[in-house]
């Protein structure tokens, strides 16, 4: 029976020959991850329960970066259970302050994740991994403590939506304002309990750094997972990282989907997502003047080194706008390094943006950036909901890091061809 | 197994994020979650709420971050089962592992008012809206599901 990419993956981690949509099975999982907000659950649930061993102390990754450096005693009390637990159980791969960087784009470049795995992940931008032809996927901290206890999740094989994307991006279109412009088309359920598969010649166009974006975002059309073909890009990327031999799946010709989904790059234009959905989606023509706040420039989504030079490309030799804080958080300590290397540190700081150690931070209103109320952001990051980044009353608008750059300069949501 | 509670009514695409927002993550503590459940949207839940009452919302319920402590939090506050026309993946997953009874059901959701009295049977997955008479039919849960939630959870279930 004819399968799509992800169930071949899944097929193949639960034993069987073949699965199709709506079966149950259980799989073995080559990654199990937390973070310092949902790990310390799950390590409570087991010990409550009387669990006192995990399936294998190699394959499980804990990585301190949504409230840290700590912001408060409470964090920092929720790192040092999870740094105790990392100790006593062994666990090889525990990122602390120093080593740590955003979970997602941390692992891959660890070379933790590669193509053909399947990953849990407390942490619902999972499916992050998706990019290298892994299928990963979000779960909470009561299924990540199972997945450490047994090495097992259990699934329902989900059923797809094919997203054929061609052609060529302009420029100032990025992998960002591919999958804001695909969740606007689809709403932010149009995918629920689904995989998205990419495919079509448009993808040798997007970068890594693009496709992980895009499958950083799955969660947000409600997807189960979001999955990239491996191409020489994806082995590229994973050459050198890793001891592991990747595993490459093809979904089949006649692999059945619920629906077929076309983005035509060239007719892309930047995007920008409206308050207080991720599918309030306008491109940046048909944006009327919108003052601004803040900018955040970072975050699992848009923190790798690619948009760091995309946002320095725009900020250098520029100022940032008079009442505009810009908050430029590199992903993890490599990309940071790069950007000090590469002078894009100096462009933000000659700007009068600040740059920040690796940290969730702002994304999700931790810490490093909190909106107070009726204030307007303009931020790389992939949730706009009520109360995200601060004050119920605030406002995130989700955009590339292009935009945010440009809009810093402004002052208002602006495209950085304004600036050409 | 049958409960019986007051409605708290809601809309479409409740995110986790006004289930229990981020601020407050910096403890799992199911009692303090619980006072600032949905407080971004409803700032008299938590006065208003009462062990056994339920909670019905529209489509999406759940939505966004995979926090465990927005079925927590729901659950702390003393609500005894969420009906939705439907889940988003995540949260369904969580809240039936920590043993929070969720139903689909796209008719209940629809026609139940906000402060309605409801009653829910589990075993045949039957809401009848007391204050009307009428009744909606849910897919009850199987056997192993039923399990989880009258042992408390995933993990207690295991042992």
């Amino acid at each position: 029976m004819a399968m799509t990419m992800t169930q071949k993956i899944l097929a193949a981690h639960a034993g069987l020959p073949s699965v199709s949509a709506g079966q149950l099975i259980e799989a073995n999982l080559d990654l199990v991850m937390g973070n310092d907000v949902t790990s310390p659950v799950a390590i409570h649930e087991m010990e409550e329960k009387g669990f006192h061993k995990v399936f294998d102390n190699e394959h499980i990754a804990l990585v301190m970066d949504h409230f840290t450096p700590n912001k408060d005693i409470k964090s920092a009390e929720n790192c040092k259970k999870v740094r105790t637990f990392a100790k006593d159980y062994g666990i090889r791969n525990f990122f602390d302050v120093g080593q740590m960087g955003i979970e997602h784009a941390l692992l891959p470049e660890r070379g933790l994740v590669i193509s053909g795995d399947v990953v849990i992940g407390a942490d619902s931008h999972t499916c992050t991994y998706g990019a290298l032809g892994a299928f990963s996927t979000g779960v909470g901290s009561t299924d990540m403590a199972a997945g450490m206890i047994s090495g097992k999740a259990w699934f329902k094989v989900p059923s797809a939506i094919q997203v054929v994307v061609t052609g060529k991006p302009q420029k100032y279109v990025t992998g960002k304002d591919v999958i804001l412009h695909l969740i606007g088309k689809i709403g932010v359920d149009g995918a629920r309990y689904r995989s998205l598969e990419f495919t079509g010649d448009g993808l040798q166009s997007l970068s890594m750094d693009d496709r992980f974006c895009i499958a950083n975002m799955a969660i947000e059309c409600g997807a189960k997972n979001g999955i990239f073909p491996v191409d020489e890009k994806t082995l590229a990327y994973m050459k050198g990282r890793t001891s592991r031999e990747p595993v490459i799946y093809e979904a089949d010709a006649d692999a059945p989907y619920d629906e077929v989904v076309t983005i035509d790059l060239n007719t892309l234009k930047p995007t920008v997502a409206f308050p207080h959905l991720p599918e309030n989606t306008h491109t940046i023509d048909e944006i009327e003047r919108i003052d601004i706040d803040q900018v955040v420039i970072g975050s699992c989504t848009n923190g790798r080194i690619e948009d760091m030079r995309a946002a320095a490309s725009v900020l250098k030799g520029r100022k940032v706008a008079d009442g505009v804080r810009c908050i430029v958080i590199p992903a993890t300590q490599t990309v940071y390094l790069q950007c000090i290397e590469e002078g894009l540190t100096k462009a933000f700081i000659e700007a009068g943006a600040i740059v920040s150690t690796p940290t969730c931070g702002p994304c999700l209103g931790g810490h490093m950036g909190i909106l107070a109320s009726g204030e307007r952001a303009v931020s790389t990051t992939n949730r706009n909901f009520v109360g995200r980044m601060g004050d119920p009353t605030s406002e995130v608008y989700l955009a590339s890091p292009y935009v945010a750059a440009a809009s810093a300069v402004t002052g208002h949501i602006s495209s950085p061809a304004e600036l050409d | 197994m049958k409960i019986q509670g007051k409605v708290h009514k809601y809309g479409d695409h409740v995110d986790t994020d006004v289930i229990i927002p981020a601020r407050y993550l910096n403890t799992s503590d199911p009692k303090e979650l619980a006072a600032h459940c949905m407080e971004d949207i409803d700032k008299d839940f938590v006065k208003n709420v009462k062990p056994g009452d339920i909670l019905v919302a529209g489509v999406n319920f759940g939505c966004g971050s995979s926090r465990e402590h927005a079925p927590i939090a729901i659950k702390a506050s003393g609500i005894a089962c969420v009906i939705a026309e439907n889940f988003a993946r995540i949260f369904y997953r969580n809240s039936l592992n920590i043993g929070l009874p969720i139903l689909e059901c796209p008719a209940a959701s629809k026609a139940i008012r906000d402060g309605d009295e409801v009653e829910v049977d589990f075993d045949t997955g039957v809401i009848r809206n007391l204050a009307t008479g009428e009744s909606y039919q849910a897919e009850p849960f199987p056997p192993f599901i039923q399990n989880i939630i009258q042992k408390g959870g995933l993990l207690a279930s295991l042992k």
